[in-house]
């Protein structure tokens, strides 16, 4: 008789129930998967929130240490994943999402150099562009690679230092459960990504609208939902990032950055 | 010892006289009205409703303009769209040729747009004619470069425009402005569909004049003139592509909600509320400058303004009084003197809304400090003022005022300094004083704001990019950075 893993949120480091006592059994299926509340997506907000200064505050070369140690992580439970993906393409999910860890952990400590700039002003002063994290970033992860899809997008916002609210696939939110397990034993900072699963609908207006996250990444979500996303995140002026699902490049990242020019006198 | 205001205006007095400088005005043609371009021509609208521009200095009207209706803004879109066709298939060097020749045009007919600036939005001469202007033209000139290049700025992608942009922009620099959208877009190629500020919309119509000067092809820039209405028709157009908009973030927010769902690319440059930081080390006489400069250039008409001051405790005697003394040597007045560093408040509504928030300051217990100057009879004037024993609670040190009012607040440890600084919803920018260079980068990796000048401010460059943080938008003008809106990355 086996010993049957309890399925948790992810927030601020550490699996809890949701503290609505609610769950649901995704797909007609036999699991219990928490069904998270607004209260839980608030929690997580602040745990990312506070999370955020510090992982901004690394080094690049840790976290693209950092990142390869989940894409480590991630291809040592390859066959746990591949066994709750299921279906023939579940391998080639894994192989995409441990690689597109390990490509983003390379990322880390390019950005600035790829997307940074000294600019030639016209007087006597230093100045530079850089890329900074934009903040606190809501991600919506696609029903049709609930693996893959959250991986695409969470690896390229945590590469440039932001912190990740990220919402699991509603129908098949347990490969997004078990990646907190991956990012949990990789020395992510507590609060640096938090999972949740439940219902989008519930869900999705209250990341959208809420003030203190910064830019929210649709590539998830429908156009109906994109039009109620955008129309929410008008009251903060959150960014909404609507790169294609496929997307793998240094501007998707710096879709998530905000860019920094300083300037400064140069004389004796 | 602090300075008192009588003591102050000893001071002031103490100052020889100035001349008047006017600068002439009798080289500039304003007609008594305009239409609107549409199609490489200045053509009559279909909306019959006009409205006068007037010079804030004098209250005199200087010309009518068309209040652009549904009609207008359709024609002027289909006039872009129609020469989006042509535009986006010109070889680049060849957009790249207009827009060197708009630059040029502009250089020539710097003076005449200087004055143009300055009477139909009441700036000091000397800011339009040695800022807002020769930028105009070195953006121009700076993206034009770009247009055949476009490709070294996206590796690994081929950069295709995007189509018709619908660009809504500001009256604090009319032209600057106008050049910061049409510029990026236009060597992108873009075609555009601009609307200028309601109360500034003279110097877009002697751009237009520059556009046909430089046999632009038609319809690659349409203006349409007119008030929040017409604007909110620009965006909303279905045929409009990209939307980029310069205001308040009330409006921006408006904006980024009308468009929800369409497509529609949005960049939006808004409100700010930026921290000049002053530590104890920096040299006071600079930072008193640089405060100056940060808040009562332009009226601070700037949404970039250094409105909230920040001095480490150990010095804000000294250097309030510094400033204080430097407050009551700045000249209000005709904005068309040489000398004036203080011109008129761009509008009526624009004085109240900054009555307003000064009044709110003193009821909720802060101390205000104007020098005695004298005001105009006639025209919109506000004197350089500032605020001390403010706190972080008040509309004053929260709000955007737009207007030539500081508001002083201190700090003792470099970690209060960024809690304050960054405890806004807005995210411009930020300036920083201090002699310690390493300070410096410390404080400017800490700034949530888009451009952080230290030990100068309001520091403006083609090449550099701008934009905000947070409730600031999103998005860059300026750089390399500034065309990213404006193209698709195949």
């Amino acid at each position: 008789m086996d010993v049957r893993k309890t399925y948790k949120l992810f927030v601020n480091g550490e699996f809890v129930r949701s503290e609505s006592g609610r769950a649901y059994r995704p797909d007609g299926g036999q699991v219990n998967v928490p069904r998270g509340s607004r209260k839980d997506l608030r929690d997580a907000v602040r745990a990312a929130r506070t999370a955020f200064p510090a992982w901004a505050g690394r080094t690049a070369m840790n976290r693209g240490q950092i990142l390869y140690r989940a894409a480590e992580m991630l291809d040592g439970r390859a066959a746990q994943f591949v066994e709750l993906l299921g279906g023939a393409r579940a391998r080639r999910e894994l192989d995409q999402a441990v690689e597109t860890l390990v490509w983003y952990a390379g990322w880390t400590d390019k950005l600035p150099q790829v997307t940074g700039t000294v600019n030639p002003v016209a007087g006597p002063y230093f100045n530079f562009t850089i890329p900074e994290p934009t903040g606190v970033v809501g991600i919506v992860a696609p029903d049709d690679a609930p693996l893959l899809g959250l991986v695409r997008r969470v690896a390229p916002a945590l590469c440039g230092g932001n912190v990740v609210v990220a919402m699991a696939a509603e129908s098949r939110p347990l490969p997004a459960l078990t990646l907190a397990e991956v990012f949990a034993t990789s020395d992510l900072p507590a609060g640096v990504v938090n999972i949740l699963t439940g219902q989008r609908k519930e869900l999705l207006p209250w990341l959208a609208s809420h003030m203190d996250v910064n830019a929210i990444d649709v590539a998830g979500c429908s156009g109906e939902e994109v039009k109620a996303i955008e129309e929410s995140a008008a009251g903060n002026v959150k960014r909404v990032i609507k790169l294609p699902e496929g997307e793998r490049s240094p501007y998707l990242i710096a879709a998530f950055m905000e860019m920094k020019t300083v300037w400064h006198p140069i004389g004796v | 010892m602090a300075i008192t205001k009588k003591q102050s205006t000893a001071l002031a007095k103490q100052v020889f006289e100035y001349a008047p400088a006017p600068e002439a005005v009798d080289h500039v043609k304003i007609l008594p009205r305009y239409g609107l371009f549409i199609g490489g021509k200045m053509v009559a609208a279909h909306s019959k409703k006009r409205f006068p521009t007037i010079n804030p200095a004098t209250e005199k009207t200087l010309s009518e303009v068309v209040d652009a209706d549904e009609v207008d803004v359709d024609r002027a879109v289909k006039a872009a769209g129609k020469a989006f066709e042509s535009w986006a298939r010109l070889p680049a060097s060849r957009r790249a040729r207009y827009l060197f020749r708009i630059s040029r045009l502009l250089q020539e007919r710097s003076r005449e747009l200087a004055v143009v600036e300055t009477m139909d939005g009441g700036k000091p001469i000397k800011e339009s004619r040695d800022v807002d202007i020769p930028l105009s033209a070195a953006h121009f000139f700076y993206y034009g470069g770009w247009a055949d290049k476009l490709e070294w700025a996206f590796p690994n992608r081929k950069p295709t425009p995007l189509g018709v942009a619908g660009q809504v922009i500001p009256w604090n620099f009319p032209l600057l402005m106008l050049a910061w959208k049409i510029a990026p877009a236009l060597a992108a190629g873009n075609t555009v569909v601009l609307k200028p500020a309601e109360t500034t919309p003279l110097s877009a119509m002697v751009f237009a004049e520059v556009c046909m000067q430089a046999d632009l092809p038609p319809g690659v820039v349409n203006i349409v003139t007119g008030a929040g209405r017409t604007g909110s028709l620009v965006v909303s157009h279905p045929d409009v592509k990209k939307v980029a908009f310069t205001g308040s973030t009330e409006v921006g927010k408006l904006i980024q909600r009308a468009i929800a769902g369409t497509g529609k690319r949005l960049t939006l440059e808004l409100g700010g509320k930026a921290a000049n930081i002053v530590f104890e080390d920096a040299p006071l006489d600079q930072a008193v400058e640089g405060i100056v400069n940060g808040i009562y250039f332009n009226q601070g008409h700037v949404c970039c303004a250094g409105s909230r001051l920040l001095v480490q405790e150990s010095i804000a005697e000294p250097l309030l009084e510094k400033l204080k003394r430097r407050l009551s040597t700045l000249r209000l007045g005709d904005p068309l003197d040489k000398n004036t560093d203080i011109g008129a408040i761009n509008s009526r509504a624009q004085l109240e809304k900054i009555q307003g928030l000064v009044e709110s300051g003193v009821e909720e217990g802060a101390e205000l400090y104007q020098p005695e100057c004298v005001i105009p009879e006639r025209g919109f004037w506000f004197p350089p003022s500032l605020f001390t024993n403010v706190a972080q609670s008040y509309r004053i040190a929260r709000e955007e005022i737009f207007g030539p009012v500081l508001s002083v607040l201190t700090f003792r440890t470099p970690n209060e300094a960024v809690e304050k600084a960054n405890n806004t919803p807005y995210g411009l920018s930020a300036g920083v004083w201090t002699d310690k260079g390493s300070r410096i980068l410390w404080m400017a990796e800490r700034m949530r704001a888009g451009v952080v000048w230290a030990n100068t401010f309001n520091r403006f460059d083609p090449t550099s990019p701008f934009g905000g943080y947070k409730e600031s938008g999103f998005g860059r003008e300026g750089g390399v950075h500034g065309l990213l809106p404006y193209v698709e990355l195949n």
